[in-house]
């Protein structure tokens, strides 16, 4: 059942060009970065004398291009969940939902894979595109599945983040709002305690929890972080809307 | 093991201290047509909610086919097909897609999908609007769209708020019809304004005002209560209201402007050829004579007036 509305999300995206512009606008994003971050390669690495200053082309060109992806999704993502509560519920289409046979759980949980299910199409173009290097190059797939691994975990929590503000709201700009600011605060959080690193409060920043990904570290304290992150949203958003059947 | 399809024992729903629906108890078996009828506010859609596990009761249970809805909401909203007021359409979807979305969400087996949604589409006369976009669809196609996504997966019950609303007269009709067919193997519950519209689709009739049910019974006793046991009779030269009291089994007559006359006669009395030959004999002019109909609409108000003085009486 939590398939079947996984599918209704992703046919909504799909049924409108919103889907396919966002898709193709990213993935022109993310092409331009990786062809400006494999021209950088030869101009730094011609210039890099000494072997210690000599990095792997996946790195190099590998690090430009999931930065950029994990800043985009910061923008990206609100926009796409914004819809995902708020606007049935300014449609008034949730009873559609509500008066089948599903449990609130496999609604909140079928939107959300939905959505996740979405973004992947971009995390698997973007391995996809990485690998191409292998072509005249031997590359660190290792250090690409590490990443994808992380950009996923990293757009599955903003995607919960997201669905909860969406289904405080019936303004799905409202969401889209908050839902960004609460992501941009949640990235920018360890900024604050740069100077004192070991601080418990820097250790919720999601940014400080990607960088193991992004140096090719798979680490399953943070792992666990992004997966409690994301079910605590799942679960305040299916009591959200659990209360509003109680209350009305 | 009784077989009633819909069971709603004392449903109390409390807004903010208020009660929006206070006791609201009733069965419906299976092929029967229930009309919800009720001033606005007065509880219908709250009411409809709550059967169909939208809104959670404050007090009291619902029962689908005997399966408790808060206990067991999946299986209990499995047997039941809803379309509320406001249509839950996703308007960017095709008819197709979203009938096959409906089907799939209420667990219709994969094979069986097509054919549902044929014969949904069928039943509801949308087969040439498959690959048109529901947002370019009219009023009265979207409706029978949200009526389709109610009845696809042949639910025991089906339950519809106000589905006649904005239709024209010939979609009306077709929508009334439909109603009764699926009342032919299911149960149905719909809630109206339109009091005709209950006459002609509905066997068993609840009227709720101000969240309490004031009328709940089978539309025949409506209807008597409706004919009731009266005459108009149109004259010329009417005579005093007086001179009707002669005649054989009139126990009541009074004088309306126009040369009226309202004549209330006894229960199995036939007094209306009595009154056409004392007409003809006095040379009173007669030129017409009816049965004189209350209006539903007067059923309908004496029952949430009468309802108001009841209340009222205890305390005075």
């Amino acid at each position: 059942m939590i398939i079947n509305v996984a599918r209704k999300e992703l046919k909504s995206v799909f049924a409108s060009p919103m889907g396919w512009v966002i898709l193709s606008l990213l993935m022109f994003a993310f092409g331009t970065q990786y062809l400006n971050g494999v021209n950088d390669y030869f101009a730094v690495m011609s210039g890099a004398m000494r072997p210690a200053e000599r990095t792997g082309v996946t790195q190099f060109v590998g690090q430009s291009v999931y930065g950029l992806a994990s800043f985009i999704m910061l923008f990206a993502v609100p926009l796409l969940s914004m819809r995902l509560i708020a606007e049935e519920r300014r449609s008034q289409t949730l009873p559609f939902l509500f008066s089948a046979p599903i449990s609130l759980t496999e609604i909140v949980v079928g939107k959300f894979l939905g959505l996740v299910g979405f973004l992947s199409i971009l995390i698997i173009f973007i391995a996809a595109m990485l690998s191409t290097l292998n072509i005249w190059s031997d590359i660190d797939f290792g250090f690409i599945f590490a990443n994808s691994i992380g950009l996923l975990l990293m757009v599955a929590s903003f995607s919960a983040l997201g669905l909860y503000f969406s289904s405080l709201t019936q303004q799905p700009v409202v969401a889209a709002i908050l839902t960004f600011v609460a992501l941009f605060a949640l990235m920018m959080f360890d900024r604050f305690f740069a100077g004192d690193p070991n601080n418990i409060l820097a250790n919720l920043s999601l940014t400080r929890h990607f960088q193991t990904f992004s140096g090719g570290l798979i680490d399953t304290a943070d792992i666990a972080y992004f997966i409690l992150f994301t079910v605590t949203f799942l679960t305040l958003t299916v009591r959200r809307l659990d209360a509003d059947r109680l209350r009305g | 093991m009784n077989n009633f399809t819909v069971e709603a024992i004392e449903l109390t729903r409390v807004y903010g201290g208020r009660e929006a629906v206070s006791n609201v108890s009733f069965t419906l078996s299976k092929g029967e047509v229930l009309g919800f009828l009720g001033p606005n506010g007065a509880g219908k859609s709250t009411t409809m909610k709550m059967l169909t596990g939208n809104l959670a009761p404050s007090h009291g249970s619902v029962k689908i086919c005997g399966i408790d809805m808060i206990e067991n909401p999946k299986e209990a909203k499995a047997l039941i097909g809803y379309l509320p007021e406001m249509r839950p359409l996703y308007k960017e979807l095709t008819v197709d897609e979203y009938l096959i979305m409906a089907a799939r969400l209420h667990r219709v087996s994969a094979k069986h999908i097509k054919s549902a949604v044929e014969t949904a589409k069928e039943r509801c006369g949308l087969g040439h609007m498959s690959k048109r976009l529901i947002e370019n669809l009219s009023n009265g196609y979207q409706q029978r769209v949200g009526i389709a996504q109610a009845i696809i997966h042949r639910p025991m019950v089906v339950i519809l708020d106000e589905p006649t609303v904005g239709l024209d007269p010939i979609q009306i009709r077709d929508i009334r019809a439909l109603i009764r067919e699926v009342g032919v193997e299911h149960s149905v519950i719909i809630s109206t304004h339109i009091l005709p519209e209950v006459e002609m689709v509905c066997d068993h009739v609840q009227i709720i005002d101000k969240g309490k049910l004031v009328f709940n019974g089978a539309i025949d006793v409506l209807k008597k209560q409706r004919v009731g046991n009266k005459l108009l009779i149109s004259l010329h030269n009417p005579p005093a209201a007086d001179a009707m009291l002669n005649i054989a089994g009139v126990t009541e007559a009074e004088s309306l402007p126009g040369g009226l006359i309202r004549v209330r006669f006894a229960e199995n009395a036939t007094p209306a050829e009595a009154i056409v030959q004392a007409a003809v004999h006095h040379g009173w002019g007669l030129y017409q004579i009816a049965p004189d109909q209350t209006s539903l609409e007067d059923v309908f108000m004496q029952l949430t007036y009468q309802e108001q003085v009841a209340e009222e009486q205890p305390a005075a």
